[in-house]
């Protein structure tokens, strides 16, 4: 991690977002990305704000985005017999019926988490007698690295690896969320995607969204000094997107990457979590990888919302399950606004079982379980028992 | 003594014998075990500390250490940390079937060496075997006992308003260390894990006469829990975050993971609340003794209602939330 050379202290760009900030009434700002509200809170940089600037989060944590659906279809595999169940970290507690894949994992199946999807390689070298499914989590990030584990596979003949993609893209979910909002002023987008996807991806913000955006890093340097190009943008009348995170993105972002992703992946139609069904924002494994692809290894058919799958568990034999599409800005445990939070509409604090009845032990919605969520996050790093410290 | 463990060996007979013989006793000899009676008779004091923990550890070797070294510094340092001298510990372990006998004389030795540094005596212990598949490997239970003398009576435990608090090395590299091995990441050089008995630290504070009013080892949960573990409705505690000492590989890994060094086990750190007037005196004794040389005051005890937080480099404040569940990495 390196820092920009500037001349500007975090304590004068604090200074000049709050004479921008005067007098041009109430500004809320959304960071779409997962990290982004980890280093918020982390660092309290909505300490550092003026009281008329509010920073929300949005639809940024991959683990929090992922659809009950696709939830249970990883239950559904990881307890067929001779299968071995690699994902990442985050994604083990996220809840589902009363179940997860953790307490799957409690209970003895074999279920592996990986800090690389190119583990599973190995683990299925190491395994050939077993079944090894890679759950594929993460956006525009994350899915070039699960593409070069297929075509891996692929390359050396394979046979006992599949990959459940419930890979997302970003753009046409900042879109879908915003295309009719005129309560975010600005957005602060995301430096990761951006380095795969590009910076000039982002510029349909101001474009079609009529929005002030800023790629922007993770370090509380490179925040501030994001905010303090956004507050400039909306004090002169500016819709522009910029790009603040110059050392790790490209206006055209990483070809290599983009084109390993689109030769694996190709769009699809996605279920996202407190959002519902939205059109080409998913990725699904291309014909050609149809082998590698868990959907067609476990005769598993998927209709919206629905699917069916042949397996050896007995309770969730032929489920038809019914995903948690938020029609009413309510979880299915109807006392969880993780739909609402995802939207940017709510903060943690608003929603009458956090802190409470939901904490990342035992959390009642996705955004208490990853500790990118912005529930876990307003959690870990501010004070809810004895007066607000940010 | 080669091959795998049997469940022979657990059973008592003669092959339950010539496990001891070979393996244990080698390792462990001394007065107290010679008789291989029922019980160790040991001298005491007036008063004891007595303790006892359970390793589960996996992977059994890690950098830095091994179950063997671990399962010794961890009841000698709970020993340490209540101000007894401690003296004596027991080693009982549950081994599985089909172990390498080979394993079990690296970790036996393993042990012997840790008591060795830590200056305790096996005094008694017990072997069992269970058939494969009942236990992952080896689990091994260790207890300890240490006196208190007038001199050197029981830490009070209690932190005091205006106190200090003094962290007496580098954190978190136990946990990191363990959950890089256990992800195969591979960092070059391997981050290494702590484990070390505190004794040396711990006398040398109280022999620099200085009062201490809470002293713990943060193992699991790490810091933050032991802060948690301190506070009280009438105080709060603040940590500097730029005053806390963290390996530059650990950090990275913590980074990686998205993990928080506060929340990261140790095992060869301890945490000291100490008297404003003490605090410059107990960190001299700590920075001049082997392993202390990067102690540091971290925070303090002010008047409050029960809150634990960080300053940042930034000068905004975050709370520190008692740790919850399992750390898992998060995904990028």
């Amino acid at each position: 991690m390196f820092n920009i050379k500037s001349s500007l202290k975090i304590k004068d760009i604090q200074r000049k977002i709050a004479e921008l900030a005067w007098g041009i009434g109430k500004i809320t700002i959304m960071e779409v990305c997962g990290t982004h509200t980890v280093s918020i809170r982390k660092y309290g940089i909505q300490q550092l704000l003026p009281g008329n600037v509010r920073l929300v989060s949005g639809p940024g944590c991959p683990v929090c985005v992922t659809d009950k659906r696709d939830i249970t279809l990883a239950l559904s595999i990881a307890t067929q017999e001779d299968v071995i169940f690699t994902c990442f970290g985050d994604i083990m507690r996220v809840p589902c019926d009363g179940r997860s894949l953790y307490s799957l994992y409690e209970e003895g199946k074999d279920i592996r988490i990986v800090t690389s999807p190119l583990d599973a390689l190995t683990i299925a070298q190491d395994n050939p007698k077993k079944q090894i499914v890679y759950f594929g989590i993460g956006f525009e990030t994350t899915a070039p690295l699960t593409a070069a584990l297929i075509e891996a596979a692929e390359a050396r003949g394979i046979q006992n690896l599949s990959v459940l993609s419930a890979h997302k893209t970003m753009p046409q979910a900042i879109i879908h969320l915003l295309k009719d909002d005129n309560t975010i002023d600005a957005l602060i987008c995301p430096g990761h995607v951006a380095s795969i996807i590009g910076a000039h991806a982002f510029s349909f913000v101001p474009e079609k969204l009529m929005k002030p955006a800023v790629v922007a890093g993770f370090e509380a340097y490179d925040i501030m000094i994001a905010l303090l190009g956004i507050m400039k943008m909306l004090h002169d009348g500016e819709r522009k997107c910029m790009n603040m995170y110059p050392r790790a993105v490209k206006p055209q972002g990483n070809k290599e990457a983009l084109s390993l992703l689109y030769k694996v992946f190709e769009p699809c139609d996605a279920l996202w979590r407190g959002m519902g069904k939205i059109p080409s924002s998913g990725l699904k494994i291309r014909e050609y990888y149809k082998k590698l692809d868990a959907l067609s290894k476990f005769n598993i058919n998927i209709n919206d919302d629905k699917f069916s799958i042949n397996i050896s568990d007995e309770k969730l034999k032929d489920t038809k399950v019914t995903s948690d599409v938020m029609r009413n800005g309510q979880d299915e445990t109807n006392k969880c606004i993780c739909a609402r939070i995802l939207c940017g509409k709510n903060i943690p604090p608003d929603c009458p079982s956090f802190g409470e009845a939901c904490t990342p032990a035992n959390p009642l919605g996705a955004c208490m379980v990853s500790s990118e969520g912005s529930c876990a996050a307003y959690y870990r790093y501010s004070n809810l028992l004895h007066g607000d410290i940010g | 003594m080669n091959g795998k463990i049997t469940l022979a060996q657990g059973s008592g007979g003669k092959a339950y014998r010539e496990l001891i013989q070979k393996v244990f006793l080698p390792a462990f000899f001394n007065e107290y075990l010679r008789p291989l009676t029922d019980s160790a008779v040991c001298d005491g004091g007036e008063r004891i500390a007595f303790t006892t923990d359970s390793y589960v550890i996996k992977p059994l070797f890690f950098p830095g250490g091994d179950i063997g070294r671990l399962c010794v510094c961890g009841t000698v340092n709970d020993l340490a940390v209540s101000g007894a001298i401690p003296k004596y510990i027991s080693v009982g372990m549950i081994i599985e079937a089909g172990f390498e006998v080979k394993t079990l004389v690296r970790i036996a030795n393993s042990i012997a060496k840790a008591a060795e540094e830590a200056g305790v005596i096996i005094v008694t212990g017990d072997t069992k075997v269970v058939e494969g598949g009942s236990a992952d490997g080896i689990f091994i239970n260790t207890a300890g006992v240490g006196v208190f003398t007038k001199e050197r009576p029981p830490v009070e435990q209690k932190v005091k308003l205006k106190d200090k608090i003094i962290i007496s090395g580098y954190m978190a590299s136990h946990g990191m260390a363990i959950m890089a091995a256990r992800m195969d990441m591979e960092f070059k050089p391997p981050i290494e894990s702590d484990v070390a008995p505190i004794i040396s630290l711990v006398d040398s504070v109280i022999k620099s006469g200085c009062k201490i009013n809470a002293m713990r080892d943060p193992t699991r949960g790490g810091v933050a829990a032991t802060l948690h573990e301190w506070i009280t409705p009438d105080i709060d505690i603040v940590i500097y975050d730029e005053a806390l000492p963290v390996r530059p590989d650990v950090a990275a890994a913590c980074e990686i993971l998205g993990m928080d060094p506060l929340y990261i086990a140790n095992e060869g750190i301890m945490l000291l609340s100490i008297p404003e007037c003490c605090a410059d005196l107990a960190l001299k004794s700590l920075h001049s003794t082997p392993g202390g040389e990067n102690a540091a005051i971290i925070g303090e005890v002010i008047n409050g209602s029960g809150n634990i937080y960080s300053i940042t480099e930034y000068g905004t404040k975050r709370r520190i939330i008692v740790p919850e569940g399992e750390l898992l990495p998060r995904i990028c």
